[in-house]
């Protein structure tokens, strides 16, 4: 186990530096001259451009620009922003607010997610069961930024529940809409994953035996159903805390809230090498560690999964 | 400046009533407000550190033009009125005395003197120093674009005198000195500007809400300056600009209540602001000139077969419609070459008729054209930027020339800004080409001289008239700003005939404020002057 998740740790090496390299060339190659770009109608003397353009190395050939950076890295120095911020400031900043919201949105996606697909799953061709089918193929199929902005109208705007945007320090309490818009799709798909796990496994031979053994329905459901039909749905989640931290450009933007996405966005556009790395990086070490997370769970949940050397 | 006198005791008067009432009432006469309130606005994240020399964008412009005072200050019509300058004078326009008030100081109490403009203008222009405002310094005496050197048309008389030796005569020259550029800065900055330009000091209305007043990526905490005593008192407690990347989120806030004033209604909701906020929104020309130009390296747009098209296209096109339809009225059509928020602005210019609707006329006129040279079934196109939100008019446009003309007229879609500038700037466009202008200050020659003159860094579609540029050199070097008006309106009605660009419409500010706040006025630069709100 210990050897299974050294190896999977020292793997991260060759995916840090192949990710960098490939997201700085991918800036790199985006046609437009950064700073140009930077005052759009207003352009500086040409003199002072061609000194901010050595300023931040953009008149250096691609792998001295990247080696530049790396080097930098490696002395704790994540690189400046255009507006002449140090990246780690930046990312001291976003993550732990897009964190958060991803945590949120997690939590709610699981709990609920996971509560519902299990009566639904029990309760096969009943009632709740269609009507969760029904909600969650809704909920697929309508964009995150119809369900924010009618979220933000009714809660935010008329009934005044909540806060139509959320501000500066990002608190937990303000943090529940947007959390509730970010996971409503993962939430439909984690209804879908654990209904068809459950209704599976109920079927299955270690149940009947279980029920046969006279174990309660509830224990039989809870300890031997559950756990079991928790397997794709754990996978489904690990992916998502991904997508959460870097997906979430949308729901930030209609809440005006000041994270991962955004940032990385705005960066983009701008060109800004160091800032879209940095923060990719950081975004890839977190997907890794998420995969390695639910692989090792996956030796908890289901006993014949076993990591040998 | 007497005028300017008598508005800084009417003002005076007025916040002092305002404590005096604040004190005994509360704030209940809604006239005045509480002076102790804090409004809060829309603004962006600074893309500088708030150097005023580096800052020539909007989210650190606001906050730079409410922290400092310059020599003057802009009122809500684009006039001038002295700040820490008694008087800016000059018999020819090119040397230039500047006298300073006694008694302002900068909040961490140093005095405001010669040298405070001085040292920063000298920063601002020098090329090591890389600041993004420095071609406003061009025009004084030593600057260069090529190599450090210093402005040897700065000279410091006293500690309340200094003078300025322009390169070429200047009759307007006061009115670009309350641009963000033309700043003073305190001594104490010179010690570590980066740590200055995170938390900076100036001489202004507001001033910082302390050492963390700017909280990154979130908001820019400003709070009533006490000691400052200028035309543009606060009768508020201050200002949070709170930094939004979308408009529509901003939008969103002012309607939850959570934001006073928002000074950029989206797209999304041109429809329905007025409704949303009744009475209480504004729609009025901002300083942006729209237009577009036909090159004159192309078949059939020189001479006076040019002209005559020319005059043809834009008659052939219904602003007032357009403007109307695609824009919701959010739009004005044009009458000049200028923007209706800048002083010396006309509707009445000899030949603006050139620019109203007159489809007979232009028929009339490209079948002249037609006799000198026939214009055959060729293509107009009209460039212009498909990442820029201007399809729906450009399309507009040409369908308006297509029906009156008869002739095929389409819009031509480059991907970015930079492509199209590309073509533009390499004179290979194939027809016509969007142009637009926005004014760094208030002042009709900033909309002429950099666009219209031969070989000027603007003039991309090659227009030459010696007549424009001979009556355009007499109004800069006028010997007051109302004889430089004059000649800077003639100007205009020789481009009026020759029509270099065809004008189209001003851009408008659309803004929103709440019920909580009054007395919102939008000043010539789109921007609220914050000093005036009232709330509570």
């Amino acid at each position: 186990m210990l050897w299974y998740a050294g190896k999977r740790f020292l793997q991260m090496i060759p995916v840090f530096f192949g990710a960098t390299f490939l997201i700085y060339f991918m800036v790199f190659a985006v046609p437009g001259d950064p700073i140009a770009a930077l005052y759009g109608d207003r352009p500086p003397a040409p003199g002072v451009i061609e000194l901010l353009r050595a300023e931040y190395n953009l008149d250096k050939p691609f792998i001295v620009q990247y080696l530049l950076y790396i080097g930098g890295l490696f002395q704790g120095d994540f690189g400046t922003t255009f507006s002449g911020r140090p990246v780690a400031d930046v990312m001291a900043q976003a993550f732990p607010i897009t964190a958060r919201l991803a945590m949120l949105a997690l939590a709610i996606e699981a709990f609920f997610g996971i509560i519902v697909g299990l009566i639904a799953g029990l309760r096969k061709g009943k009632l709740f069961d269609a009507s969760a089918l029904v909600i969650s193929l809704l909920l697929i199929s309508v964009p995150t930024f119809v369900v924010g902005f009618v979220l933000q109208l009714v809660f935010g705007i008329q009934l005044g529940w909540a806060r139509t945007t959320v501000s500066g320090d990002a608190p937990w309490n303000e943090l529940i809409m947007p959390a509730i818009v970010l996971a409503s799709v993962s939430f439909a798909y984690i209804v879908r994953l654990t209904r068809a796990s459950v209704a599976d496994n109920l079927g299955a031979d270690f149940v009947r035996t279980a029920t046969a053994k006279g174990l309660s329905r509830r224990r039989v459901v809870t300890v031997h159903v559950l756990r079991n039909s928790l397997v794709p749905v754990v996978t489904y989640l690990g992916v998502d805390i991904g997508s959460l931290m870097v997906g979430a450009i949308v729901t930030e933007g209609i809440f005006n809230i000041n994270g991962v996405g955004g940032t990385v966005y705005r960066a983009i556009t701008l060109g800004e090498g160091p800032t879209v790395v940095s923060f990719v990086a950081v975004m890839v070490i977190i997907f890794v560690l998420a995969n390695l997370l639910v692989d090792l769970l996956y030796a908890a949940l289901d006993p014949r999964i076993r990591y040998a050397k | 400046m007497k005028r300017s006198r008598i508005g800084v005791s009417a003002v005076a008067l007025l916040s002092a009533s305002a404590l005096v009432l604040a004190g005994c009432a509360a704030g209940e006469e809604p006239a005045t407000g509480d002076s102790a309130a804090i409004i809060t606005t829309n603004g962006s994240e600074p893309q500088q550190l708030l150097i005023p020399t580096n800052t020539t964008e909007t989210g650190g412009g606001k906050v730079v033009t409410s922290i400092f005072a310059g020599l003057v200050s802009y009122t809500s019509d684009g006039d001038v009125e002295n700040e820490v300058a008694k008087s800016i004078e000059s018999e020819d326009g090119q040397k230039w005395t500047v006298t300073l008030n006694d008694g302002w100081t900068f909040t961490n109490d140093e005095p405001v003197t010669s040298d405070s403009f001085v040292k920063a203008w000298q920063y601002g222009a020098l090329l090591s120093n890389a600041q993004s405002s420095s071609y406003f310094f061009d025009n004084i005496e030593g600057f260069s674009y090529d190599e450090d050197s210093e402005l040897t048309g700065l000279e410091v008389v006293s500690d309340t005198e200094f003078t300025v030796n322009l390169i070429n005569p200047e009759a307007d020259f006061p009115l670009r000195l309350g641009y963000s550029a033309f700043m003073p800065l305190p001594e104490s900055a010179w010690d570590d500007l980066d740590a200055y330009g995170e938390n900076p000091v100036g001489n202004g209305p507001y001033m910082l809400d302390g050492d963390s007043a700017w909280q990154h990526d979130v908001k820019i905490d400003l709070v009533t300056n006490p000691d400052y005593d200028g035309v543009r008192k606060a009768v508020n407690g201050g200002v949070s600009i709170i930094f939004y990347t979308s408009q529509d989120a901003a939008y969103a806030d002012a309607l939850g209540g959570n934001l006073d004033i928002l000074d950029a209604v989206p797209d999304s909701a041109f429809e329905t602001y007025e409704s949303d906020f009744p009475g209480r929104s504004v729609n009025q020309p901002a300083a942006i000139f729209q237009a577009f130009n036909m090159p004159y390296y192309l078949e059939h747009w020189s001479g006076d077969e040019g002209k005559l098209r020319r005059a043809a296209i834009s008659m052939s096109i219904d602003r007032k419609e357009i403007t109307d339809v695609i824009f919701q009225g959010t739009r004005t059509p044009a009458t000049d070459f200028t923007s209706p928020v800048i002083a010396g602005h006309s509707d009445n210019l000899a030949g603006a008729e050139v620019l109203d609707f007159n489809p007979d006329e232009a028929k009339k006129l490209w079948a002249e054209a037609d006799a000198i040279a026939p214009y055959g079934d060729t293509v107009f196109d009209l460039a212009y930027n498909a990442d820029g939100g201007h399809q729906a008019w450009v399309d507009a446009v040409a369908n308006s020339i297509s029906n009156t003309l008869g002739i095929e007229a389409v819009g031509k879609a480059y991907p970015t800004f930079k492509d199209a500038l590309n073509d533009r700037d390499a004179n290979k466009l194939t027809g016509a080409t969007r142009a637009g202008w926005q004014a760094d200050y208030p002042s009709l020659y900033n909309f002429l001289g950099p666009l219209y003159v031969d070989g000027a860094g603007s003039n991309k579609e090659g227009y030459s008239s010696p007549e424009f540029e001979k009556i355009l050199a007499e109004g800069a070097s006028a010997s007051s700003v109302e004889e430089a008006t004059a000649k800077y309106q003639e100007a205009q009605e020789i481009l009026l005939v020759d029509l270099p660009s065809v004008p189209l419409w001003y851009s408008n500010v659309t803004g929103v404020y709440s019920d909580s706040v009054d007395n919102v006025v939008f000043g010539w630069d789109s921007v609220p002057l914050y000093n005036e709100v009232t709330k509570g």
